[in-house]
């Protein structure tokens, strides 16, 4: 053996990602959730904790007609507005509405719009980011053309705008919210189109003959399924705070209908009065939703790729 | 001074996971001498890296190290950060395998490499240190070394960055330097030139070099020992020479037989593999950690059951397996012979 | 990498002329401009001549040509609310408004770097934990259910419970007429806590990860195997590169405050470029509206060129090709 003759020892198969832990076969690539993506998710308490308390949340308000211990507008104007008491757990506005009641009520449409606003967008938004990223070209680049647009206008007022044009009905407000999220769902989701596009695997199944959207649908997708559920779950917060902070500027939800952020601009003037606690349980609400579903949101990243970290 | 330069003593490394507890270093002891090349071989994963990082105290706190490692007679681990400090970089170095990733992307070269000896060395004033840096820069063969000391790392090529990266460990002559894979991620004309620069620092200034690598070729140049380590296990030891000519290991053999021939004796014959698998380092064979592998095993007594001792089968020459009666007329070309 | 710049650069100018574009069509189709007139009913005459004046039988494209040519040269028309040049009425908002953005960014920025580097390097201890809750509640805290709490319990509250003559930190406008620069910093307070809430929450998230990306890299094992203090390790090789993401990351989203600028402006009674946004969608007022949104359209645009030039600068690597 001659040191002019620099030699290798053939490394076996290759090995899974670290030093540190050899032995991990190649993953294969097509990998649905599986079990230890549920235990995963188990063992990220706050996750857990968040779901439970979303579930409670949500059935609380929708089953408002039945659990709500007075009517929706029913009114007491004797009353007035008093603060939290044994009758009225949140106390009651100036006209002597109940808060919780009230509450409840509303969370039904600030939890809808903000469902329906991601599901909505991350629908359209997955078809036509992993479209674009893909098939690429002119697809692509009309998609980032158009988005590129969007992202250069401040949100919030390209959102005031569309409601002052198009209305303030609550399928107005989804479908306005839905129509500028699904640009940041499709770029996303583009984004990891591109990256799943490059391994091996793509070239291998098309190399066997499969067809594009064949390909997508059973290779792609699946590797992009924990973003896209991941930024699913962060959108619906994004939407019950921006639906509500539209509200909150007048510009959302209208009176008579109501959602936590309306309620926020009604006790705005409530501030520095004895009424002020009508300004903190509507704010707690979304405070407590938005919370929970961020940590929904960062368990279930947890669990699709542990090493995201 | 009497005693070796380095001695590590039953050193073991382990580390939590949570798949269960990951064997990367086990009661593994070896030593280097003043001037001395030891050689370590091994596969990815055998512990090669993690041995050099203990040394060096250079592991994650969640790191169980047990044993000793000694240098010039003191003991290292559990020193203090501070006493580390003071030895890394100055007596005792290392170089890293992948040079690109081991540059500060945002500094120049000149300032890493100056940066090693104004660490250690405070009373050397900036243009005495610059033209440290500039003769460091030379001695590895960078051309240009005054405008190449004022470029950035990706600027470098990766031959070149490696060399870059062995001017600056050896920034303080140190005694011990430690070459963690210097040459394997490169091609095999880079590896050559990294070779050449190893050799010709042996020459000049006789610093110990702690080998670690995959590459049989480097270790047969540079090496004085050699080390066969196999799932963070010492398997075998050797002078280089008795290694390639007498091994008595089945993992050093299935080792030098995979080596591919060039010469036409061994045309048409198939290459030579060890079969198998290098095992988890979490859930290991019972017993010799090679067995699985190995077409010598004895199963399953001893050979699944018992960890074998490392026995002396020659000067300076021991081999830790059970068989190891029986490999005495085995070579290379007869495992070859015997697959193919 | 000023090549790279420069294409970015000269790319913006078709996206903002586009957005221009769209704008404006989209505030023509929602207000118009004779509302007013047609609220206190003038004679139908009178309508049409003010449409003729307004340029509005023109086809759209005709219209939107002149308004540009208007608009580059400084005329961005009167405002239908105040009857003021809306130039004049941008240009004191802007300047408002960058205070505004100024104080936040910087208080924001200190207190990110602190956290995110304090967490990185403490990973898993008490404050870390707590940090990290923190950045949790305020990413998601709305901003202004915040800045109504605040006013609640660090101004009027404090008034009332201490019988003060004065709120200790006021929440109307940015002076009161004569104050000094301590009634100027009273002032700031509330509003510049506002805004900075939800983006110190992200901030710091990002420099804690963005730390920790760093402090495992390779590098830094190297500085430290080469002997380099802790300390030196961290400020010179930590640090130094976790910025860089960071800084690009403050740059691009400066222009996604104009959000929470509406909402704290019209809280606080500000009269920046939020303020003036809102009630201009209040009132219909068209001209101002589209000048807004084009002018914020560039200062955006601007931001996010400054975030490449940025990275750039920082990164040898994009630098020094």
């Amino acid at each position: 053996m001659s040191s002019r003759h620099p030699t290798v020892v053939p490394e076996p198969e290759p090995l899974g990602p670290s030093e540190l832990l050899p032995g991990l076969a190649v993953d294969d690539p097509y990998r649905p959730p599986g079990q230890r993506f549920w235990r995963r998710l188990r063992r990220h308490r706050p996750a857990v904790v968040s779901a439970v308390v979303l579930v409670v949340l949500a059935a609380a308000c929708f089953a408002a007609p039945v659990l709500a211990p007075y009517g929706p507008d029913q009114q007491n104007l004797a009353l007035g507005a008093v603060g939290p008491s044994l009758h009225h757990w949140f106390g009651t506005d100036e006209l002597g509405r109940d808060e919780l009641t009230r509450l409840l009520y509303a969370g039904q449409i600030s939890l809808e719009i903000g469902l329906a606003v991601a599901l909505l967008s991350t629908l359209v938004g997955t078809i036509v980011g992993a479209a674009a990223g893909y098939v690429g070209r002119a697809t692509d680049q009309a998609l980032m053309r158009v988005t590129d647009l969007f992202l250069v206008l401040p949100g919030i007022a390209v959102l005031a705008l569309a409601l002052e044009k198009f209305g303030h009905d609550r399928l107005t407000i989804i479908l306005v919210l839905a129509a500028l999220f699904w640009m940041y769902v499709a770029r996303v989701v583009r984004a990891q189109v591109l990256a799943v596009k490059e391994q091996e695997y793509i070239e291998a199944a098309r190399a066997s003959g499969a067809s594009g959207p064949w390909i997508v649908w059973r290779h792609v997708l699946p590797n992009c399924v924990g973003p896209i559920v991941v930024n699913a779950t962060l959108a619906v917060a994004a939407a019950i705070i921006a639906e509500s902070a539209l509200s909150f500027l007048g510009f959302g939800v209208q009176l008579p209908a109501t959602s936590w952020g309306r309620m926020l601009a009604d006790a705005e003037g409530y501030v520095g009065t004895s009424q002020a606690y009508l300004l903190y349980f509507p704010g707690l609400a979304i405070l407590l939703t938005v919370l929970a579903v961020n940590f929904l949101g960062d368990g279930l990243r947890d669990a699709f790729d542990p090493r995201s970290r | 001074m009497t005693g070796p330069l380095l001695a590590v003593e039953h050193l073991s490394v382990e580390f939590p996971t949570d798949d269960g507890v990951l064997h990367a270093v086990d009661d593994l002891s070896f030593e280097v001498g003043e001037h001395e090349v030891l050689g370590v071989v091994g596969e990815s994963g055998s512990g090669k890296t993690v041995t050099a990082l203990a040394i060096l105290g250079l592991l994650p706190p969640r790191a169980q190290i047990r044993g000793s490692v000694r240098f010039r007679g003191a003991e290292l681990l559990e020193r203090p950060e501070r006493d580390l400090e003071r030895l890394r970089g100055d007596d005792l170095a290392i170089v890293f395998q992948d040079a690109l990733a081991a540059f500060n992307p945002v500094l120049t070269v000149g300032d890493q490499v100056d940066e090693a000896i104004a660490v250690h060395h405070p009373e050397i004033r900036g243009p005495s240190r610059r033209d440290r840096v500039l003769a460091l820069l030379d001695l590895v063969g960078i051309p240009d070394p005054a405008s190449r000391a004022d470029q950035y790392p990706h600027q470098y090529s990766g031959g070149m960055r490696q060399r870059a990266m062995l001017a600056m460990a050896l920034a303080n002559d140190p005694a011990l330097l430690i070459a963690d894979e210097p040459t394997t991620a490169l091609d095999v004309t880079l590896q050559a030139q990294v070779f050449d620069v190893l050799e010709r620092i042996r020459e000049r200034t006789g610093t110990a070099v702690l080998l670690i690598t995959h590459d049989l070729g480097v270790i047969a140049g540079l090496a004085d020992r050699v080390v066969v380590l196999y799932a963070g296990r010492r398997v075998e030891t050797a002078p280089v020479d008795t290694l390639f000519a007498a091994s008595r290991h089945p993992y050093t053999l299935g080792l030098l037989a995979s080596l591919p021939r060039l010469d036409h004796r061994a045309r048409g014959t198939p290459l030579f593999r060890i079969e198998g698998q290098p095992p988890s380092l979490v859930h290991r064979p019972t017993g010799c950690a090679f067995h699985p592998r190995c077409p010598f095993r004895a199963v399953p007594e001893p050979c699944a059951t018992l960890v074998p001792p490392e026995l002396e089968v020659g000067a300076a020459h021991s081999s830790a397996c059970h068989r190891v009666d029986a490999l005495a007329d085995v070579t290379p070309a007869s495992l070859r012979a015997a697959a193919g | 990498m000023l090549s790279y710049v420069g294409r970015r650069a000269l790319y913006s100018i078709p996206v903002i002329l586009v957005a221009s574009f769209l704008t404006f069509a989209f505030v023509r189709a929602t207000f118009d401009p004779t509302a007013k007139l047609r609220q206190s009913r003038e004679p139908a005459a009178a309508i049409r001549a003010e449409r003729q004046r307004l340029g509005l039988n023109e086809p759209l494209v005709e219209q939107y040509g002149s308004w540009l040519a208007k608009f580059v040269r400084g005329d961005w028309g009167t405002s239908e609310r105040t009857h003021e040049a809306v130039s004049a009425q941008i240009g004191r908002a802007l300047w408002n408004t960058t205070q505004l953005i100024v104080w936040g960014v910087l208080a924001a920025a200190l207190v990110a770097i602190g956290v995110g580097v304090y967490s990185a390097l403490r990973q898993y201890s008490a404050l870390d934990y707590t940090f990290t809750g923190l950045s949790f509640l305020g990413l998601a805290l709305p901003a202004f259910w915040f800045g109504l709490l605040a006013i609640e319990f660090l101004a009027v509250g404090p008034k009332q419970w201490f019988h003060l003559a004065q709120p200790p930190l006021f929440f109307v406008g940015l002076h009161s007429g004569n104050g000094g620069a301590l009634d100027y910093a009273r002032h700031l307070v509330l509003p510049v806590l506002t805004l900075m809430v939800q983006i110190v929450a992200g901030w710091s998230r990002f420099q804690r990860s963005s730390m920790l990306d760093v402090m495992s890299s390779d590098y830094i094992r190297t500085a430290r195997a080469k002997g380099v203090p802790r300390r030196r390790v961290v400020w010179r090789h930590g640090l130094r590169n976790a910025l860089i993401p960071l800084i690009t990351v403050m740059a691009l989203d400066i222009g996604a405050l104009f959000g929470g600028l509406i909402i704290t402006e019209k809280i606080f009674s500000i009269p920046g470029m939020g303020k003036l946004f809102f009630d201009s969608l209040l009132a219909g007022d068209a001209t101002t509206l589209t000048a807004w949104l084009v002018v914020t359209a560039a200062f955006i645009v601007v931001c996010n060129l400054l975030a490449d030039l940025a990275y750039g600068w920082l990164d040898p690597r994009i630098r020094v090709a």
